[in-house]
């Protein structure tokens, strides 16, 4: 061990001794402990800031590496530290192989350790703007952020970034550590002049307070005990800070009572139980509850648990509820006080982080998930992109890896939520891609566009089954889809002729038609792509409505928008026939000679040749334009439709 | 344990605050519900040792008054010590869960062994023991009691981690987590690990059980046991498939294990503490760590790591 660390040791005994206790009466010990409180918190900074060195610091001095541990640490310090023959802290929590030869960490990983005030969890970050999307990660369930600095370096564009991240997650409790005192003298002067310009800036992105603490991670400055290099810091050291710092659940209690219902329990037809994570307020029995977003109102009978049933339960805590009436409650719902019951809407301005490699698509559906819902939501183009290093709002088109941008988005029904900021369990939510499952964003709920108990869907007499009934017949979407060249058209044109000479009432709606008039205003990018099937299959809806059947020749060459059109008609009224053509066909046959420009590089984003074409995997028919006649197609797809 | 505590510490307000202990319970309890909620065919992994001891009381209050709704697997090597065997069986009954059991066929019939197979052990009975099972039962999500403090690559692991069909994890590809919130969705050939301890430490585990009174294997209190040293470890004669090298004669010691596994690959520690709170006594005063009984580790730098990405849990 190096005089350093054995110097430490000692200091740290002082403060930190081995609790006697444990020796002593360990009884009494575990009685102690029983009672502590748990914080979760995150550090920010990069490697350069010392963060990992702290966070080392950290386990090291609450006694939570062990012998065989040190020896390792030790022995690694040697092999690939950067104290020479000091001990490398920052090796302690560099976790996976390839990170550790590379001296970066490049995920979050999450460390453990104890004081006798508290439990502690750790998130711990990568700070490079490459990964924001995991700084949000981690800070997503932190109570307390620690900023790092570098008091070298001063205020730094990534200390900016890391800020408006912790402020943007809504962490109240914010630590500003200047670290590396010991590099600068433990200069008082050179502390204030960072705070101060600190200030500055944390009221410009509206950070409401912060406290400034001047440490030295590696030389254990303020850490565990104040520090004899800088008498003229007062305040409380970094441990004794994160003891008594307050947790985010136990404010939580202060609200009015929400549960999100993640599983009715049943075990017999004498009990139906609720069971939940409570986010907020306290419940007990008799409480008057309402149910959301149904509305419907009852009282709580019971507080349910394996060790008998509760009194009351607060914020925090898992139960399962049971109601003094038979409402119906299911996975989803969310269950609050009555009187002070949370707003339910379907359109909503949020902020997004975008996560995926796959940028965002305005117009494409994409799975919500807030609390234990999950259902299907579309967002709009942003209204602006934040520049995350000079906080400038941009305009945007869309949103790439790691950017932020504040959009609306509509969901598919109307749901129960809080904005992000008054409850963040039941406003903070992730988008998830519907075809690859990758989490693709997090997202904050400010608030609800407009009301929706203000908006009533008009309930019309003559009904669409009216509609298509005087018609004889039932309202269809003949959805052909397929590359450019393979034979939509064509073939929808005579499809529609053999219908209309049984005297079926139809429309044919052609990707070319549609794109000089209602669509002239997109292009061909994927983000217009999306929105030209959006508006085509609003279109289409509303024309079965008028007990149209409906023909559709678009590419439409991605499977989540068909799927989205898909959804929005009735079962079975969506009928997508995958008109097969191979790109070496179509190209030969290159009527409107699109393939030859797109090849000669004139076309850009044209399918199959520099932008994708994803098959159908579930169409209703498949014509092989390569062995069949147009007419010999739509003879198919005539019986096949009036079979179906 | 689920009372919240009504003296408000630290001076603060009068919220009733819940205990470290009360919120990782309330934690694993709303990981378990959402892994139900969600999955078509979940199975809780069933090592017996004190961690899933744990997972298992955990599982007994998510879902009271039903029972646990999913079936205990325990990936058998036929070399756990006998008082494992006897505790499995009850476990299972009290629970009121189906207890399957696989050995994989392949191994029985090599008689595979951890004297004579070394490392190919560990594989074929729990690695590749494991994901036959898995297969076989068509298991989507399967809970294990993993802890990220245990070593280091866990420490990055998710609470949902998403296996390929050949059940292989990808470190560098792992969905971002955040807030409770849990992305499920997965394709049909992927499964899930679902780990519900992930948050929890060695010391937190051997609280949750004195506080709850959880049954654990009666391995981890000492009492004088037969055991031979080997290797710098001491190795308990559990029956009489274990080959004695020349010269050696078992000895009795009082002896006790901080991890269980296959006898012949679980080292003991000398220790005289056969209470419960003697047992988190010896730990709190302790210097090395609980992964450096199992002999596995020791095979390689990060081997941990290696062996995850090739399936063992």
């Amino acid at each position: 061990m190096s005089d350093m660390t054995q110097t430490d040791a000692a200091q740290t005994d002082q403060a930190y001794v081995t609790d006697a206790l444990i020796a002593e009466d360990i009884e009494a010990y575990l009685l102690k402990h029983q009672h502590k409180t748990m914080l979760r918190f995150i550090t920010c900074g990069s490697v350069d800031d010392g963060k990992s060195t702290l966070i080392g610091r950290l386990l090291y001095d609450s006694k939570m590496i062990f012998e065989d541990q040190l020896a390792h640490l030790e022995h690694d310090s040697k092999a690939h530290g950067t104290q020479g023959q000091g001990i490398d802290f920052a090796l302690l929590v560099d976790g996976l192989a390839a990170e550790r030869e590379q001296g970066i960490t490049i995920d979050v990983a999450y460390r453990f350790f104890a004081t006798d005030k508290r439990k502690f969890i750790v998130a711990d970050t990568p700070g490079h703007e490459q990964y924001t999307r995991n700084m949000v990660t981690g800070a997503s369930t932190a109570d307390l952020a620690v900023i790092l600095i570098d008091a070298r370096q001063g205020v730094l564009t990534q200390t900016r970034r890391h800020s408006y991240l912790v402020n943007l997650l809504g962490i109240k409790n914010v630590v500003l550590a200047v670290n590396k005192m010991d590099l600068v003298d433990y200069s008082q002067e050179r502390f204030y002049e960072i705070v101060k310009e600190y200030s500055h800036f944390a009221k410009q992105i509206g950070m409401e307070s912060f406290l400034p603490m001047p440490i030295s991670g590696l030389a254990g400055d303020n850490i565990v005990t104040r520090s004899d290099n800088m008498p003229w810091y007062q305040g409380p050291t970094l441990m004794g800070h994160l003891e008594d710092a307050p947790v985010n659940v136990a404010q939580m209690q202060e609200e009015p009572f929400r549960m999100a219902v993640q599983w009715v329990n049943r075990p017999n037809l004498d009990f139906r139980g609720f069971s939940g994570q409570i986010a907020s307020g306290v419940v007990r029995p008799g409480d008057d509850i309402r149910v959301l977003p149904s509305g419907k109102t009852t009282r709580v009978k019971s507080i349910v648990t394996y060790d008998g049933e509760l009194p009351e339960a607060v914020a925090g805590q898992s139960v399962t509820l049971t109601f003094a009436d038979e409402v119906d409650c299911s996975r989803g719902d969310i269950i609050a006080r009555s009187d002070a019951p949370c707003e339910v809407a379907d359109q909503f301005e949020v902020t997004l982080v975008w996560m995926d490699e796959a940028e965002m698509l305005p117009g494409r559906p994409y799975l919500l998930k807030v609390g234990t819902q999950t259902m299907t939501a579309t967002v709009t183009e942003p209204k602006y992109e934040v520049n995350v290093n000079t906080l400038e709002q941009m305009p945007s088109k869309t949103l790439g890896l790691n950017a932020i941008g504040v959009v609306n988005i509509s969901t598919d029904r109307a749901i129960p939520f809080e904005s992000y900021c008054d409850n963040p369990d039941l406003g903070g939510f992730i988008l998830i891609d519907r075809m690859t499952n990758a989490t693709v964003a997090a997202g904050m709920m400010h608030f609800a566009l407009r009301r929706s108990q203000n908006i009533h869907w008009q309930a019309l007499d003559v009904d669409r089954d009216a509609h298509a009934a005087s018609k004889n017949q039932k309202a269809r979407v003949v959805w052909f889809t397929g590359l450019s060249g393979s034979g939509k058209s064509t073939i929808a044109n005579i499809v529609e002729k053999k219908l209309h000479a049984l005297g079926k009432h139809t429309f044919l709606l052609d990707g070319d038609n549609v794109r000089h008039g209602l669509n002239r205003d997109l292009g061909f990018t994927d983000a217009d792509r999306v929105e030209n099937i959006r508006r085509v299959g609003e279109v289409a809806k509303l024309m079965t409505d008028a007990g149209l059947i409906v023909l559709t020749a678009f590419i439409s060459p991605f499977r989540a928008e068909r799927q989205m059109v898909r959804e929005m008609l009735a079962d079975g009224e969506f009928f997508e026939v995958y008109v097969n053509t191979p790109l070496e066909v179509a190209e030969g046959r290159d009527v409107k000679g699109l393939y030859k420009k797109a090849r000669a590089g004139n076309l850009k984003n044209f399918t199959g040749i520099d932008s994708p074409y994803e098959t159908p995997q579930q169409a209703e028919l498949t014509v092989n334009t390569v062995e069949l006649s147009a007419e010999e197609a739509a003879e198919q797809i005539v019986q096949a439709l009036l079979n179906s | 344990m689920t009372t919240p505590e009504t003296a408000a510490p630290e001076g603060a307000d009068n919220a009733r605050m819940l205990t470290h202990l009360q919120r990782l319970e309330a934690e694993s309890i709303h990981i378990m519900r959402e892994v139900v909620a969600n999955a078509e065919n979940p199975v809780m992994l069933y090592s017996v040792g004190k961690d899933s001891a744990c997972m298992l009381h955990l599982a007994k209050k998510a879902f009271y008054p039903s029972p646990p709704p999913f079936p205990l697997l325990h990936v058998d090597t036929t070399w756990k010590f006998q008082e494992m065997y006897k505790l499995r069986e009850k476990a299972a009954k009290d629970a009121g869960m189906d207890l399957i059991v696989h050995q994989n066929p392949e191994a029985v019939e090599k008689q595979i062994n951890p004297f004579d197979h070394g490392a190919l052990h560990t594989d074929m009975w729990k690695t590749e023991g494991l994901k036959q099972a898995l297969t076989k039962y068509k298991f989507d999500v399967a809970f294990g009691g993993a802890r990220r403090d245990e070593e280091k690559s866990r420490a990055k692991e998710r609470i949902f981690s998403f296996r390929s069909a050949n059940h292989r994890w990808d470190p560098k590809n792992q969905r971002p987590e955040l807030w409770k919130l849990y992305n499920t969705r997965k394709s049909k050939t992927e499964s899930i690990r679902a780990f519900p301890l992930s948050n929890w430490t060695e010391l937190d585990i051997w609280q949750y059980i004195h506080l709850e009174g959880i049954e654990i294997v009666p391995l981890y209190f000492s009492a004088p046991r037969p055991v031979v040293e080997r290797d710098g470890m001491l190795i308990m004669v559990d029956d009489a498939r274990m080959p004695m090298q020349d010269g050696e004669v078992p000895m009795m010691k009082s002896v006790r294990f901080r991890t269980l596994g296959c006898y012949p690959l679980t080292g003991a520690v000398e220790s005289t503490a056969a209470t419960l709170p003697d047992v988190i006594q010896e730990m709190l005063l302790t210097t090395t760590s609980e992964r450096q009984g199992r002999a596995i580790d020791h095979d390689q730098a990060a081997s941990m790591e290696k062996k995850k990405q090739e399936g063992y849990f």
